[in-house]
């Protein structure tokens, strides 16, 4: 038995397999560049099953490509959590209630997307601002701050570049033919909608961010925190909030209890919390 | 609720089938727009959805859709257009005879649950 740590790096060859495997098993062609997508992927699967790294993945697929660990290895590579306009309500709140309220209050929306991953969080909300208060833009009277801790994503994200399975996801055709020109295989997004965010690598545990925010979204993130990280990266975030800004969750998150200085309020069909 | 997939291809209409009895939905399907839309008559008034492809033989989907629109008593049902293609100005053309929605192949169930969402049959 090995003892050194197992390697969740993936090699070409190992890379080509996986993308060709995943073709004949789903029909879904991985593009060329989403090597990183294999690593972050295969590599916690890995992990789960005591396999040491990728490599013995791709090793016992080539003796075996059916079964178990050929289902698991199919399923991981073509779910995405990420898609447009995720969970839909906090983005209908934006339209009907928050950038009307903030647009009255200071003619103007600072917004950071705390943890963007591939960057269909910050461009859904440019999009709705582009729809429905389209001064937001033309005046660059909006601006999105969108943060990750990984420059891979942050790199995707900032190249506005999709396959056409992710534009399939939770995006409305008649967005997506008016902000995104085909290239190849890919979607590109407008460089109006990327004119008004600002991505930026950061460590939520240790972030400092000078501006006071309007409005934070933070959904899926504190999931993945231990409790004392939680109240942390709360902290981190309530300095960058004005007074009444507002922040966004994931539906199955709550800080109740992790910090009193934000209340509850109902939008519509989302909840948010205002900070006091 | 009551789906009704229009496909020339067996094996997608079986994926199809498949993904909307998962979601909750009783299923009738057709091979051709002609056979989808002499359906019609016995189903639409139960119907909350309509899934079809562009590319078929007898009546295309998109002739389909044009029939469904001109229609007073199908106007109104909404259609999703499933398809291989993914030409801007053949998306627009759809929606421009009425598509409700408009996804392309291939696709994960979690996207067509998410249109379905979109047109409000889901949510």
């Amino acid at each position: 038995m090995s003892l050194a740590p197992p390697n969740n790096s993936v090699t070409k060859m190992e890379f080509d397999f996986i993308r060709q495997f995943i073709l004949e098993r789903s029909g879904i062609a991985l593009d060329a560049n989403r090597m990183y997508l294999v690593e972050s992927r295969l590599g916690p699967l890995a992990r789960r099953r005591q396999l040491n790294g990728i490599s013995e993945v791709v090793a016992r697929l080539r003796a075996q490509r059916s079964g178990d660990l050929a289902l698991a290895v199919v399923e991981a590579m073509t779910t995405n959590e990420t898609s447009f306009f995720r969970d839909v309500h906090p983005f209908e709140s934006l339209r009907t209630t928050l950038f009307p309220e903030i647009i009255q209050q200071k003619g103007r929306v600072d917004l950071w997307c705390a943890a963007c991953s591939t960057g269909q969080e910050p461009y859904s909300i440019a999009m709705v601002a582009s729809e429905s208060f389209p001064q937001l833009l033309s005046q660059k009277k909006l601006k999105i701050l969108a943060t990750d801790l990984s420059t891979e994503v942050l790199e995707k994200a900032r190249s506005g570049r999709y396959s056409q399975l992710e534009v399939n996801r939770g995006l409305p055709a008649q967005l997506l033919v008016k902000y995104f020109k085909r290239q190849g295989r890919d979607w590109h997004i407008s460089d109006r909608l990327k004119d008004a965010i600002e991505f930026q690598q950061t460590n939520l545990l240790t972030v400092r961010v000078a501006q006071k925010m309007d409005i934070i979204f933070l959904r899926n993130v504190l999931i993945y925190f231990k409790e004392d990280n939680k109240r942390r990266v709360l902290t981190n975030i309530r300095q960058a909030l004005r007074p009444g800004g507002y922040l966004f969750l994931g539906g199955a998150e709550t800080i109740l209890g992790l910090d009193a200085a934000f209340e509850t309020v109902r939008i519509g069909r989302t909840l948010c919390y205002r900070l006091k | 609720m009551n789906a009704l997939v229009i496909d020339d291809s067996t094996a997608m209409r079986l994926i199809l089938r498949g993904i909307l009895q998962d979601l909750g939905f009783e299923v009738s399907v057709a091979s051709d727009g002609l056979e989808g839309f002499e359906m019609l008559p016995q189903l639409a008034a139960k119907l909350n959805v309509i899934l079809v492809d562009w590319n078929m033989p007898n009546m295309d989907g998109y002739a389909f859709l044009r029939q469904v629109r001109k229609d007073k008593a199908y106007r109104k049902i909404p259609v999703l257009m499933v398809t291989s293609e993914s030409d801007i100005k053949k998306i627009q053309k759809a929606f421009a005879v009425g598509a409700s929605e408009y996804l392309m192949k291939p696709f994960t169930a979690e996207a067509l649950r998410e249109k379905l969402e979109l047109v409000g049959v889901l949510g």
